[in-house]
């Protein structure tokens, strides 16, 4: 990496040096984030003064978009909970090294599972508690599927799950397309028809009959889904055995080959349930927003998802938080029109993060050649 | 020393944010194809059409500039619109939009208006039409197919905010309604203009290019069958399914298809003015459909531009809510509304230089009777109609219904409280050559 160099006006006499850190600082490990978010939300300011915009109207309005109120909190939950699920998977093959950018299609895929037993499989009239545990399964075995082809590909052939798993993204929101314009579509349009009741996941306003104060919180109980597996994969990746495999497989393959881990079966498990909660993302968008199959249901939570899950450093619970800091970002976008300015502002913020994340583990120095 | 391989998911990670990033607004353009609503656009002076953060935005924004924060201004009749794609597509939402200045023009002292741009339809659609409604909006419309849930959704919820869906056929007989126009009329007109040149280019054959098997896509097409032959009884129209509203590369190709298989006008129902310009390319000529500023890629090869007018008709939907009076039902308009246009035959414009003039006088003579309401979709739908394959499927005197133009099956008649399709739209009309089929 010290190829990263410029040569001063005098290249006889000195150059500056980007030298990666051997150790980041502790509190440079903390604040980082922190610094880095305040750097992008000034830099985010300059642009928006520029474009003839008052930058604390502007920000005020995007945080109480946001988080401002319970209604806020709810439609920053609803963007969250993809963003969990979808970003849990990419973490997890992230981990093993294992570069999967296919979530998108995995998350297309898991709907198309949970349509098909919402609408085909199972009658209306199934308890909805049934209903909806075999859709995430459905949803999760989809999503698996669609994870696991990349992981056989790259286990036995050695392809790279870069290309396969993002080429797949397009094959499967094609195949979703096909159906909902044709087999499963209703009256020819780009959806399919509304599930039945059964098939709704709970949301909290719901409930306002019994608790008053739920009523407008349209946020659904996907949610708990997403916090649960968030606990559940902190908890293995750290106690388990298997958990150290992962990240002994990742760090060294050799190593682990030598420990006597099984590389093969290792990778296209951890790719299929990489996959599997991507497709119960899916899922829960269909089961819990959309409550039918349609174009574009998903804005792009899969590829948002790669960039949560670095942000979170490949820690589950720390996915949790950057998934909401993200969902407000994108709930608090409608603060301001055109849409350009918002996505701008979106794309600085992102920008400034990952890039400067990047340049704090180098320290620059300063001398002779 | 090869790359450590931070460093390689580093990289990968910006390229992803930027992809995030620049996907954002590219995708947004794409996504108004997701209405099986047509993509047209307003008559209007390209000075608002500007991209984002240009200059000339809203007088009445909380904040200076080309910015604004979509909020209300208390004392007036606060109505938002949501749109699929951004403002300058130069298409469907720049002509709703149109629609929005004009209302705001014409009635600013009573009426704000705000919008909110390049809305997704998925799950945040629902999402920003309930904050528009919670934040205090007397009416909202709704500008693209996929917000019809979310619309009906939020309307159930807010009974006494106005929502108008446009492009969709659910409504509550309330505080909710849908609103779509008869673009087919106008694709009539176009057959017309289109069999006039053809039969002068000694082709015979037009070309379409046609982007769903939907109804509305089929009824458009047939409607341009049927006009051909009023001025071209041998013309023949050639059909190319390109399965997306929005995709240059596709659309090109379809009319170079068409081109190649000897078509002299190709005739879009697609999103950009590619087949025209395709057509300027072989020299031979194209029919926009997009707006008007379709046909500036080559006014030479351009013969019309059908186009949507939504100012007046939006003006006249929010006057009724102001009195009271407005009930959220199926509006369905026709050229008399002034709410569709043919570029080169309004008032104050002038035929483009491709025109075949002995057509022009037939095509203004239609058009006023249209204007004047003697003449609607139903009559450009009556019987006697064949079939591509000339076998009858609308008999003599006989009118198509709405319900039929829709393609309203029997199930979905009953839940709208209309009765199904007869003879429906899932034919194509006499004219679209014989081994024309509609794709499964």
């Amino acid at each position: 990496m010290t190829s990263q160099t410029t040569r001063s006006a005098n290249p006889t006499v000195s150059r500056v040096r980007l030298e990666r850190r051997l150790e980041q600082p502790r509190w440079l490990q903390i604040m980082s984030p922190i610094i880095l978010l305040g750097v992008a939300l000034l830099f985010g300011a300059v642009l928006l003064r520029m474009v003839g915009a008052n930058p604390w109207a502007v920000y005020s309005r995007m945080a109480g978009l946001a988080f401002g109120d319970a209604y806020g909190w709810s439609d920053t939950t609803l963007k969250a909970t993809p963003l969990i699920l979808a970003g849990l998977g990419v973490s997890l093959a992230f981990r093993m090294r294992l570069w999967n950018i296919g979530a998108e299609g995995q998350l297309f895929i898991g709907a198309w599972f949970a349509t098909g037993v919402a609408l085909h499989l199972l009658p209306e009239t199934t308890p909805q508690p049934l209903m909806l545990l075999v859709m995430a399964v459905a949803g999760f075995v989809g999503g698996a599927l669609w994870g696991g082809i990349p992981g056989v590909l790259k286990a036995r052939l050695n392809v790279n799950e870069i290309i396969t798993s993002l080429m797949l993204n397009y094959v499967a929101i094609f195949w979703n397309n096909y159906f909902i314009y044709g087999p499963w579509s209703q009256r020819g349009f780009g959806l399919s028809p509304q599930f039945p009741r059964t098939a709704w996941l709970p949301r909290f306003t719901d409930y306002a009959e019994q608790f008053p104060f739920l009523r407008g919180i349209t946020a659904h109980f996907g949610i708990f889904l997403a916090l649960i597996l968030a606990i559940v994969l902190w908890w293995v990746l750290r106690q388990t055995k298997w958990g150290f495999e992962i990240r002994v497989l990742g760090d060294n393959p050799q190593a682990a080959n030598y420990a006597g881990i099984n590389i093969v079966r290792n990778t296209v498990l951890i790719m299929m349930l990489s996959g599997g909660l991507a497709g119960l993302a899916g899922m829960s968008e269909v089961a819990g927003v959309v409550h039918r199959l349609q174009e574009r249901f998903s804005p792009g939570y899969g590829f948002t998802a790669i960039i949560v899950a670095w942000l979170a450093k490949l820690n589950p619970l720390a996915i949790v938080l950057v998934s909401y800091l993200f969902a407000g970002l994108l709930v608090g976008g409608d603060a301001i029109q055109p849409a350009g300015i918002a996505q701008m502002l979106q794309g600085v913020i992102l920008f400034v993060m990952v890039g400067g994340e990047m340049l704090l583990q180098y320290r620059v120095r300063f001398g002779q050649v | 020393m090869g790359k450590p391989p931070i460093f390689r998911l580093f990289s990968l990670l910006l390229i992803f944010t930027l992809l995030f990033t620049a996907c954002a607004p590219a995708a947004a353009p794409a996504a108004d194809g997701g209405a099986p609503a047509e993509e047209a656009a307003a008559e209007g002076d390209s000075a608002e059409a500007a991209p984002p953060p240009a200059t000339g935005g809203e007088a009445s924004a909380p904040d200076d500039g080309a910015v604004q924060i979509p909020e209300i201004e208390e004392g007036k009749f606060n109505v938002a619109f949501v749109y699929v794609g951004p403002v300058g597509d130069g298409g469907w939402t720049y002509a709703h939009n149109e629609g929005r200045e004009y209302v705001e023009t014409e009635m600013g002292d009573e009426v704000h208006t705000a919008y909110l741009e390049s809305v997704p339809e998925g799950a945040d659609a629902e999402r920003v039409i309930r904050n528009l409604a919670r934040n205090g909006f007397n009416a909202i419309f709704t500008t693209s197919f996929g917000y019809m849930d979310p619309t009906e959704t939020v309307a159930e919820e807010f009974p006494d905010t106005y929502f108008v869906h446009v492009s969709g056929f659910k409504s509550n007989g309330a505080n909710f309604g849908n609103l779509f126009g008869a673009m087919e009329s106008m694709k009539y007109l176009v057959g017309m203009i289109a069999g006039a040149r053809a039969a002068a280019d000694g082709s015979n054959r037009v070309g379409y290019v046609a982007p769903f098997p939907i109804a509305e896509v089929i009824r458009h097409a047939n409607a341009a069958a049927l006009g051909m032959r009023q001025t071209c009884p041998d013309c023949q129209l050639d059909i190319r399914w390109i399965f997306t509203w929005f995709d240059p590369d596709l659309e090109r190709q379809a009319a170079e298809s068409l081109i190649e298989a000897g078509a002299s006008v190709v005739v879009t129902g697609a999103d950009t003015p590619g087949p025209v310009q395709v057509a300027g390319e072989k020299g031979v000529y194209g029919v926009g459909y997009d707006s008007r500023n379709a046909c500036d890629v080559d006014p030479e090869h351009c013969l019309t531009t059908p186009y949507w007018n939504w100012g007046p008709i939006y003006a006249q939907i929010i006057s009724s809510m102001m009195d009271g009076s407005y009930v959220g039902g199926d509006q369905y308009f026709d050229v008399d509304s002034g709410g569709l246009g043919l570029l080169g035959f309004m008032d104050g414009q002038e035929p483009m230089a491709g025109v075949p003039e002995e057509v022009i006088p037939q095509v203004q003579e239609l058009l006023s009777q249209m204007q004047a309401g003697e003449f609607t979709r139903f009559d450009v739908f009556t019987g006697p109609i064949n079939n591509n394959k000339g076998e009858e499927v609308v008999p003599a005197g006989e009118s198509l219904t709405q319900s039929d133009l829709e393609g309203i099956d029997a199930d979905l008649g009953a839940t709208l409280g209309r009765d199904g399709c007869t003879f429906c739209m899932s034919w194509l009309a006499e004219g679209i050559v014989p081994d024309a089929e509609i794709p499964q």
